[in-house]
């Protein structure tokens, strides 16, 4: 009986510390509210829901301080058309159902319109939910299947360059540079998938022959084995479709093969972080990407160059560091959808017809130009070819 | 052709010496408490964490691992007082419930400390890969095998060789009859839980530069290396090696020239195989040994 009791009391404190780390971790973890209540006119209600823990965090984090960072200027600057903007911040921790319940939440409070997610899988997760309630909806995430079919897309909008995009960027590259043989290997999740399947139809309406094609789990810690096959290949190039940290470990692995095929990679990887956990192996790698981090070394004509400079000066001085690519994709959504709200007033169905009608607008992404058949609205030019040398991003030609 | 194969073997042994350190740790603590701790992999995970932040926060490489197993080796000790030994009239079953539970809150607290970003350590020595007949191996995967080399020889000659050694594996085999000799198998248990803690930081150290780190990664290296320990016979020190090392092998091969699907699925398949065949693991239980 003694050690009944004993074992009980122990059992007990194990139970009580974990039920209070469970509680710790939950209250962390949980909505991240910037509610602005200024004074005066009735406030519009705009939600986000977005990867701010999880595997995905790296490109949430970024999308949540430019947000934040938006809608405080926005509501300094006196809101739309004199009503304050309330922006509902929440946290889908990588998840497809977590966001899903996210986006109920903010039905439920009302919202004029959705942004989110980072990434492609929850991103696919709330379509039904939004769509079935008609609210407007931006993804910030790369996966085409986001906004195609468009038919069946009619509330749905996206940020990001789509995969196909990519591609196309990197087809150009590889025929300009005569590498017709290219290994092909991606990340076992939506994001990768929506790679492979883009690349494969446009390599072989391209002739690019793909002489090894292989996948990892984005949880894999060595991609050797993978990458013997690559080596053992006359593949001229490699393409990789992934995010850090796999990115990272899989060009360690690379270098440390000494594969002399040239790598490239997709804009999964366009931010420092896959720079610094890669340390120097990163070095040589060719990728599409937005202009944003190369934006000195763009010429003064173009037409993204002023945009991109203000969004880099005021990010810098309020969070002391730059900008990436992901806080682009968040800071053309909060945008695209506060000039819709500012022509059609709050009403969903009227924000989703301007949203639709976004002509020329100059983002950080590129230039948007949506239609009825395209509702991500950007073209080959809204990217660039860049070759990473000593840990930067370098324009080529 | 051959150099493929050479360069999978390469990958396989650098992957099973790692799930090796991790079985290592987890055969000692069975050996000498009779208590399968499933929170290896995160004290793994928290000493390289730990050596991470340290490193960081501007101590030379060595002083941030001497410093980081030390702090493990205690957070081990301070967890087998305050629940496995609280508990130990328990059944076996119910301490390796109570080690679940040591997981789930170790990686808790590993979240609310480094949140959810990964980490990397810089390599221990510079300089490129090594080539052998055209296969690369990285110098950090030779110092991982060589972290495998001598833990294994110091275990085996401090349990085959010494008089502490001997005894303490005694007061496994017969906890009474342990105590009437004036073996303290308490001591023995609060002794194998500091060891276990610092073996798993030490491995959490090595293998970071390669693996890079994040607060979870703790959970799939405790299942490759139980995986790897029963292979290898749960009692037994070289088994848990031979088991890591064929573990890791096999999911090379089986990655990298069957297909990358194929590796998580090939390592249950072995483990069910073995259970099956030889349920004493491919080399056996220490009670089955002479001591």
């Amino acid at each position: 009986m003694k050690n009944l009791l004993k074992f009980k009391s122990s059992n007990i404190m194990l139970v009580a510390v974990l039920a209070l780390i469970i509680l710790v971790s939950g209250c962390a973890a949980g909505g991240e509210k910037d509610k602005q209540n200024v004074s005066g006119e009735e406030s519009y209600k705009i939600g986000a829901v977005i990867d701010i823990s999880g595997n995905s965090s790296s490109l949430g984090v970024p999308e949540r301080d430019t947000l934040q960072m938006l809608v405080e200027n926005l509501n300094a600057g006196g809101g739309i058309n004199g009503h304050p903007v309330e922006l509902t911040i929440l946290d889908n921790k990588s998840d497809e159902t977590e966001a899903v319940l996210a986006a109920k939440t903010l039905i439920e409070q009302d919202v004029l319109a959705v942004l989110g997610c980072a990434s492609s899988g929850p991103s696919m997760a709330m379509i039904n939910t939004l769509q079935k309630e008609k609210v407007p909806m931006i993804s910030m995430a790369a996966a085409s299947s986001i906004v195609e079919p468009v038919e069946e897309r009619h509330w749905v909008f996206k940020t990001a360059q789509s995969d196909i995009v990519t591609v196309s960027n990197i087809i150009s590259y590889l025929k300009e540079n005569g590498l017709t043989k290219v290994a092909f290997l991606y990340m076992n999740n939506a994001y990768g998938d929506g790679g492979k399947k883009a690349f494969l139809t446009a390599a072989r309406e391209n002739n690019v022959e793909v002489v090894v094609e292989e996948k990892f789990e984005a949880s894999d810690k060595d991609m050797t084995a993978q990458l013997t096959r690559v080596k053992s290949s006359p593949a001229q190039a490699t393409v990789v479709w992934a995010i850090p940290p796999s990115a990272s470990i899989l060009t360690k692995n690379y270098r440390d093969l000494g594969i002399a095929a040239l790598l490239i990679h997709s804009h999964g990887v366009g931010n420092q972080k896959f720079i610094d956990l890669a340390q120097g192996a990163a070095d040589g790698v060719i990728l599409p990407i937005g202009k944003l981090t190369v934006v000195e070394q763009i010429p003064d004509d173009d037409p993204q160059k002023k945009v991109l400079q203000s969004y880099i000066d005021d990010y810098t001085k309020k969070y002391n560091m730059l900008p990436d690519s992901f806080g682009g994709y968040a800071w053309d959504a909060f945008h695209l959808v506060v000039k819709a709200i500012e022509k059609a007033g709050p009403d969903r169905g009227a924000i989703r017809d301007e949203l639709e009608n976004t002509r020329e607008f100059v983002g950080v992404s590129g230039v948007f130009n949506m239609s009825p058949r395209d509702h991500n609205g950007l073209d080959k030019e809204s990217m660039v070819m860049v070759r990473i040398e000593n840990g930067k991003w370098k324009l080529l030609d | 052709m051959s150099d493929q194969l050479l360069q999978l073997l390469f990958a396989g042994l650098t992957l099973g010496s790692i799930y090796a350190l991790i079985a290592l740790a987890l055969v000692t603590t069975f050996n000498l408490t009779g208590v399968l701790n499933l929170a290896q992999g995160e004290f793994v995970a928290i000493g390289a964490l730990l050596a991470i932040s340290i490193y960081a926060a501007g101590l030379p490489m060595a002083a941030a691992f001497i410093l980081a197993v030390f702090l493990v080796a205690m957070l081990g000790g301070l967890l087998e007082r305050t629940a496995i030994h609280t508990a130990r009239q328990a059944s076996g079953l119910t301490l390796i419930i109570i080690t679940i539970g040591l997981a789930i809150s170790l990686r808790g607290l590993a979240l609310l400390v480094w949140g959810t970003e990964t980490y990397s350590l810089p390599a221990f020595s510079g300089g490129g890969p090594l080539f052998i007949r055209g296969a690369a191996v990285t110098p950090q995967s030779l110092w991982v095998f060589g972290l495998v080399a001598v833990t294994l020889a110091v275990l085996y000659f401090f349990f085959e060789h010494t008089y502490w050694g001997k005894a303490v594996k005694a007061s496994m085999v017969n906890r009474t009859a342990a105590r009437l000799v004036g073996i303290n198998p308490n001591t023995v248990s609060l002794l194998a839980f500091i060891t276990s803690g610092a073996l798993g930081a030490a491995a959490g150290i090595f293998i970071a530069p390669i693996t890079m780190t994040t607060y979870d990664m703790g959970f799939m290296l405790g299942v490759k290396g139980f995986v790897a320990a029963v292979i290898g016979g749960l009692g037994n020190v070289g088994g848990a090696v031979l088991g890591g090392l064929l573990l890791g092998i096999l999911e090379s091969y089986s990655a990298g020239l069957i297909s990358s699907g194929s590796k998580d699925a090939i390592a249950i398949i072995i483990l069910l195989a073995v259970l099956l065949m030889r349920p004493g693991g491919l080399i056996g239980a220490i009670g089955q040994r002479k001591v």
